[in-house]
């Protein structure tokens, strides 16, 4: 087991910038999200971990030893990849023992390592299959096990549950984050889907444009996610504009709210109550319906506030005394802590 | 429906087109008859003469064993280059890639003359060795497209997944992209022994007279007189080659799982 570093890691393709300066730690045992839209760095940032990007600038330690000139094949490390990469022409246990193999552990050996983690990922009788004769569920497992087996320093996860139908990927995660613990090793890995992230990680990074903008445990930095792409990007948010004052933040619309720092706020959408009737908090907007939408037990209402749409989620009973139909002004209010200010206009 | 029947006929004319001197020649070489008489009267006789023919059996199994050396030599070069040209990229790549092809296109009444002149100025000449050299050239683009072809469908994950278990480049060839190359191999091997096996042009160009392929010897055995003991060879040549085009094309399929 090993911590992972990248220290001012750079890497540019002609004018495009894939990573810049990025400086991150990856705990040593920790599952660690790199999660950021496509084009963010993400995946070059997991290669260049891997070896199969070269960057421009910066250094890479695994454990203490600096790998930036060291070649794939001798980094230790354990990678999925996206659609599994199995080798169609092995069995599963061939699959799985060929790290072993192609590292002269002899047969006896090998043959009892790869049981063992047959049965870790569950898929202890099925060593003689072919890869194209699983499920998805099945060669995710396959992969995960063939990665494992050689006790890598570290485990790259490319984007391992983007191929498996909603309902497999759920229990996918369980079941990644099982094997990951069982083991204790150091995982990175890479996705798009930001509720994968906040389900798995110890820890996030998010990255845009190949910078990284934010990184911590996922509570953490969902709860203050200090910039508006970080509150956009994770999870869902409303963002509205103000002005500081010393009295708090005034908003386009001239209202004030108190005791509010920073250059704009963000407000979840589950935060947020609708009413009729005036509140008596200062934490307020007044804001026109425009549609109310039901899906069963939840309830999303769509507003405008100042030509801006605005998104509000709650129990749909919670709606009750909205209209059905759009058209109506209504107050929008929030606790004052809900209120997650920004360093930066929207 | 009519359109089906009109289709249907269509593809009937053309087999038919493609198939009937092939299979006239096929049942005269089972008829009696030395001048190609009607009615038909069954016969292996000229199957049986055949096998007594020296100079036949001898000019076959030469056309055999060049056609195993060409298949093997052909496809050793072929698959080394096709691997060459999918791995790497350098300049020039493109315009190598389009030199290999027209090969194929030009006649091969042009390319063997222009192996006659090339192999007399290097001090080659006629003979075996240059019957050999000038299969292998013919059958080389052949090679290069198939395993070409099979090679686009590899996915480059999977060196990289082998490479992240440990494997060096040698394994990484011989493990994970040999097995996926295998069957454009085969196919290139198979297309590589019938562009030699059927050659005709240039080993008339190359060969000395004394040792003809099969081909040559026939089209001579023509020229001095046309027995049935040609049909029965012909139809033998027939069913070889169409049985290795067919066992070539099924490897060849391209892009399929296996």
């Amino acid at each position: 087991m090993s911590e992972v570093r990248v220290e001012t890691l750079s890497k540019f393709y002609g004018p495009t910038k894939a990573l810049e300066d990025v400086t991150l730690t990856f705990p040593d045992g920790g599952f660690f999200g790199l999660l950021g839209p496509s084009g963010s760095g993400k995946t070059t940032l997991l290669r260049a971990i891997a070896g199969f990007v070269q960057p421009d600038r910066g250094r890479i330690f695994i454990g203490d030893q600096p790998v930036e000139h060291v070649a794939v094949e001798d980094r230790n490390i354990g990678m999925v990849f996206q659609n599994y990469a199995l080798f169609p022409n092995m069995t599963v246990a061939e699959n799985i023992g060929f790290g072993l193999e192609v590292r002269r552990i002899p047969a006896v050996d090998r043959s009892r390592r790869v049981s063992e983690v047959l049965e870790l990922v569950q898929l202890g009788p099925l060593g003689t299959r072919k890869p194209s004769e699983l499920s998805g569920g099945q060669r995710q497992r396959v992969a995960m096990a063939r990665a494992i087996v050689t006790r890598p320093r570290v485990l790259l996860l490319d984007e391992p549950l983007s191929a498996l139908d909603r309902a497999l990927r759920v229990e996918m995660q369980i079941e990644l984050k099982r094997i990951q613990r069982e083991v204790g090793i150091t995982t990175i890995f890479v996705t798009h889907d930001q509720e994968e992230a906040l389900t798995l990680s110890d820890e996030i990074g998010i990255l845009k444009e190949g910078r990284l903008v934010r990184h911590g445990p996922p509570r953490a930095v969902y709860d203050d996610p200090q910039d508006p792409f970080t509150a956009r990007f994770l999870g869902e948010a409303n963002i509205l504009a103000g002005t500081p004052e010393s009295g708090g933040l005034r908003l386009a619309d001239g209202t004030l709210l108190p005791g509010v720092s920073g250059q704009s706020i963000a407000l979840r959408p589950e935060t947020l109550t609708a009413s009729l009737d005036e509140p008596t908090t200062p934490h307020r907007i007044y804001a026109r319906l425009v549609q109310r939408i039901f899906s069963g037990a939840m309830g999303t209402c769509i507003l405008d506030w100042q030509g801006q749409s605005l998104k509000l989620t709650a129990p749909d009973r919670a709606l009750g005394q909205l209209p059905e139909t759009g058209g109506p002004m209504v107050w929008l209010s929030w606790p004052a802590s809900a209120a997650l200010p920004l360093r930066d206009p929207p | 429906m009519i359109r089906h029947v009109v289709a249907r006929g269509y593809l009937g004319l053309i087999l038919i087109f493609l198939y009937a001197p092939i299979v006239v020649m096929a049942v005269m070489s089972l008829n009696a008859s030395e001048f190609y008489a009607l009615p038909f009267r069954f016969s292996t006789e000229w199957y049986e003469r055949l096998f007594t023919n020296a100079e036949i059996l001898a000019a076959a199994w030469r056309s055999v064993w060049i056609a195993l050396v060409v298949a093997v030599v052909a496809t050793a070069l072929g698959t080394m280059a096709t691997l060459a040209l999918w791995r790497h990229d350098f300049p020039g790549k493109r315009i190598l890639q389009a030199l290999l092809f027209p090969p194929i296109a030009v006649p091969w009444l042009i390319t063997g003359t222009a192996m006659l002149i090339f192999f007399f100025g290097v001090g080659i000449g006629r003979g075996t060795p240059a019957v050999i050299i000038g299969h292998v050239a013919l059958a080389l683009p052949y090679v290069i497209v198939t395993v070409f072809a099979r090679m686009q469908s590899f996915d480059r994950a999977l060196e990289e997944a082998a490479r992240s278990l440990g494997a060096r480049p040698l394994i990484v060839a011989r493990k994970v992209i040999l097995p996926h190359a295998a069957p454009g191999i085969i196919a290139g091997a198979l297309f590589a022994f019938a562009v030699s096996f059927d050659q005709f042009v240039v080993s008339y160009f190359l060969a000395e007279p004394g040792d003809s392929t099969l081909p040559v010897l026939i089209y001579s055995a023509i020229r001095k007189g046309f027995t049935p003991e040609i049909n029965a060879v012909s139809t033998i040549i027939i069913v070889i080659s169409m049985a290795i085009m067919i066992v070539g094309a099924r490897y060849a399929k391209f892009g399929g799982t296996r």
